[in-house]
């Protein structure tokens, strides 16, 4: 392929300390600076910063690579006033084809330090918009940044990455879909008010749960959380009677021993017709009897049972990421496609001129020895000529462009310039 | 003619099944489509199949063990159709359409000899014979349904979220699914057994001429199904119990089917 030029530099979670990562990240402020400094260098014809807590990257287009890379690693350690000595070991580099790949991982979530979250591309996006803000992008990081939302979405929705929690509280709210499936109207009953279990509860209602109620062993307590959860506040010793109006229980109180014991909860399925009950316990000392599990249409997690449920679906994730790095090969060598075709128009260009100036000098020539001509004939001989030309260079202009959609362009296009001696 | 058409849809059937388990476990839109388009060429084929054999016999394909075989198997297919495209549960494929074929193939092996042709030329016996079937098709998918739901009620009592966790849809939808096919299928089922005896009746034979022996685990199949659907309206029977039943009533169902072959 034609090279783009295209270079990469930077830091991120896997290869850099934090105490290291929080000395070179930029502010918005200073991108924008950084931006404008770097795109003013003769040396760099398009950049674009991306700054988080887990990476800094700075991705250009230039006019050399070897340079570019030296170039941009000097201004990192010089804008943070750190000696590249120190810096060496923790930067990596990539160009060109490797640099492509490795934007598509970062925007596809498959470099994160939690596999397939879904900030990261909002901050590619961002950093994405504030470099076209300041026009210091031109048409290959555009396009290419534009490519590596697209294959992020391709890669959230083709594939599982993002599908599974690995938090506890979206683990629990998966369980509960996976019962109800949806949860619009169901109703949540909080036992004690635990900072997790309002997280979780919190969870449960952005996807439609409406009846919230809350009882902790403090009455005001619950008062002030059913009113942040929009719920009602149910006195502690209540709680027991009002079990089966539930259809998720959170439990998370201090209490020393079992507060919701089996007998209990068989009452509240029989007065339910036995509609299922989830009960979430996040408790320790766990706050519900393990034997609840027992009873039919009725399911029970505790904290532990959470923990295994995500490290299982950061495992599936893992899995997962196997097809997101398949579809992103392709969406690569899309890219280098794309690339490469841009090639092809200057150097079809090129050789219509060759053989245009060649033309009009034999044909001017001929014509001098035959001065007898009609203006008419004259007429016919540079038409028939410039025919000749076309009908020559059609076929080699159809292919060419053709061939450099494939992944061989390039030796097509190295072929041409090489035939016609366009490159002296 | 009639054996190619009939080998199509068998085909079709089975290469359908592996599809539907393909893409149950790889998640491959394209191979779901296939799938779905797969049993669409297979239904269609067994459809003409059993145009074919009516034009030939001169009544419809529910008089012989091998015919009702027949008419099962493109029930439970139909049926299928009708509840893919209602509920969009994809992966129910997996579980259904494996059952069609095996019904189809067990049909290739009976006797393809026709009725005689004076016991079937009675509404009462259309009626009797197509209100069952359709019935058995609704019992077959409830059955399916059932085993799912065991299948992902196991995942999430016992914590062990396997693949098919993820895939298959939740208990709700699942339980859902298996009472409104029997609330559907129960009532058709029974206009089905019940318009047996007016068959017999018009055959001149004494109106509850029942042999006890072949109608018996008929009744049981019936008291299966009613106990669920009455169950369901008046005990709250879901859930579990209820997959359970639905997979005893069908198993009950292929008992009595093998006692009248």
């Amino acid at each position: 392929m034609a090279d783009p030029n295209l270079i990469l530099v930077g830091v991120n979670h896997k290869t850099t300390p934090v105490e290291i990562r929080e000395k070179l990240a930029f502010s918005p402020g200073e991108i924008e600076a950084s931006l404008e400094r770097l795109i003013n260098q003769p040396e760099i014809v398009e950049n674009i910063i991306l700054s988080t807590c887990n990476r800094v990257e700075i991705y250009a287009r230039v006019r050399n690579t070897s340079e570019g890379v030296g170039l941009l690693k000097q201004f990192i350690c010089d804008y943070h006033n750190i000696s590249p000595q120190e810096l060496e070991t923790y930067f990596y580099s990539y160009q060109d084809e490797a640099a492509v790949e490795h934007l598509f991982r970062v925007s596809s979530s498959l470099d994160s330090m939690v596999l397939g979250e879904a900030q990261i591309l909002g901050q590619v996006k961002d950093a994405y918009s504030m470099a076209r803000a300041l026009q210091s992008t031109g048409m290959v990081l555009n396009q290419l940044f534009e490519k590596a939302f697209n294959v992020a979405k391709r890669v959230r929705e083709e594939t599982g990455i993002s599908e599974r929690g690995v938090s506890i509280s979206s683990a629990a709210v998966e369980l509960a879909r996976k019962i109800f499936d949806d949860l619009e109207n169901r109703s949540v009953m909080l036992v004690g008010t635990g900072e997790m279990a309002e997280l979780a509860a919190k969870h449960l209602i952005s996807y439609g749960v409406k009846t919230v109620y809350v009882a902790s062993r403090t009455y005001e307590r619950a008062v002030s959380l059913a009113k942040t959860l929009n719920g009602a506040a149910l006195d502690f010793d209540m709680f027991k009677e009002e079990l089966h109006r539930a259809d998720i229980v959170i439990t998370s109180t201090a209490a020393p021993t079992f507060i919701i014991k089996k007998d209990m909860v068989e009452r509240a399925i029989h007065q339910r017709k036995n509609k299922p009950i989830f009960f979430i316990d996040i408790a320790v000392p766990r706050d519900i009897e393990p034997e609840v599990n027992d009873l039919e249409n009725v399911y029970l997690y505790d904290i532990d049972d959470l923990q295994g449920v995500v490290t299982a679906n950061m495992h599936e994730r893992e899995k997962e990421a196997e097809n997101a790095i398949e579809i992103i090969q392709s969406e690569v060598n899309k890219f280098n496609n794309w690339v490469v075709s841009l090639d092809a128009v200057p150097t079809i260009v090129e050789m219509r001129k060759r053989a245009e100036t060649i033309r009009q000098k034999e044909v001017e020539k001929a014509l001098k020895k035959m001065e007898h001509l009609s203006e008419e004939d004259k007429n016919t001989v540079e038409l028939a000529t410039q025919s000749i030309i076309n009908k020559i260079l059609h076929k080699p202009t159809i292919n060419l462009k053709k061939q450099t959609q494939s992944q061989e362009g390039h030796v097509y296009l190295k072929a041409i310039r090489h035939l016609f001696h366009l490159d002296d | 003619m009639g054996k190619l058409v009939f080998n199509i849809s068998l085909f079709s059937y089975l290469g359908a099944s592996l599809g539907y388990f393909v893409y149950l476990v790889y998640r491959k839109q394209l191979v779901s489509t296939l799938a779905t388009a797969t049993v669409g060429l297979g239904l269609l084929a067994h459809t003409a199949w059993l145009g074919l054999r009516s034009m030939e016999t001169g009544h419809g394909p529910y008089t012989t063990t091998f015919e009702i075989a027949m008419f099962f198997s493109w029930m439970i297919v139909v049926v299928y159709f009708l509840t893919e495209w209602k509920y969009k549960i994809k992966d129910l494929g997996a579980f259904v359409i494996p059952l069609a074929f095996l019904a189809l193939l067990f049909s290739a092996f009976l006797s393809k000899e026709a009725a005689l042709d004076s016991e079937t030329q009675h509404f009462w016996l259309t009626m009797h014979r197509t209100l069952s079937v359709l019935g058995y098709a609704a019992f077959t998918i409830a059955f399916a349904a059932a085993i799912m739901y065991l299948i992902q009620e196991h995942q999430v009592k016992s914590k062990k979220l396997g693949i098919m966790y993820f895939r298959m849809p939740s208990l709700e939808v699942l339980d859902k699914l298996v009472d409104k096919v029997i609330t559907i299928g129960f009532p058709l089922f029974t206009l089905g057994f019940m318009t047996g005896p007016l068959w017999k009746a018009k055959m001149d034979q004494p109106f509850l001429s029942w042999d006890i022996t072949k109608t018996w685990p008929l009744v049981i199949v019936w008291i299966i199904y009613g106990s669920l659907f009455f169950g369901r309206l008046f005990a709250g029977v879901r859930g579990k119990k209820a997959a359970q039943g639905a997979i005893l009533g069908f198993v009950m169902m292929i008992i009595t089917y093998f006692m009248h072959v």
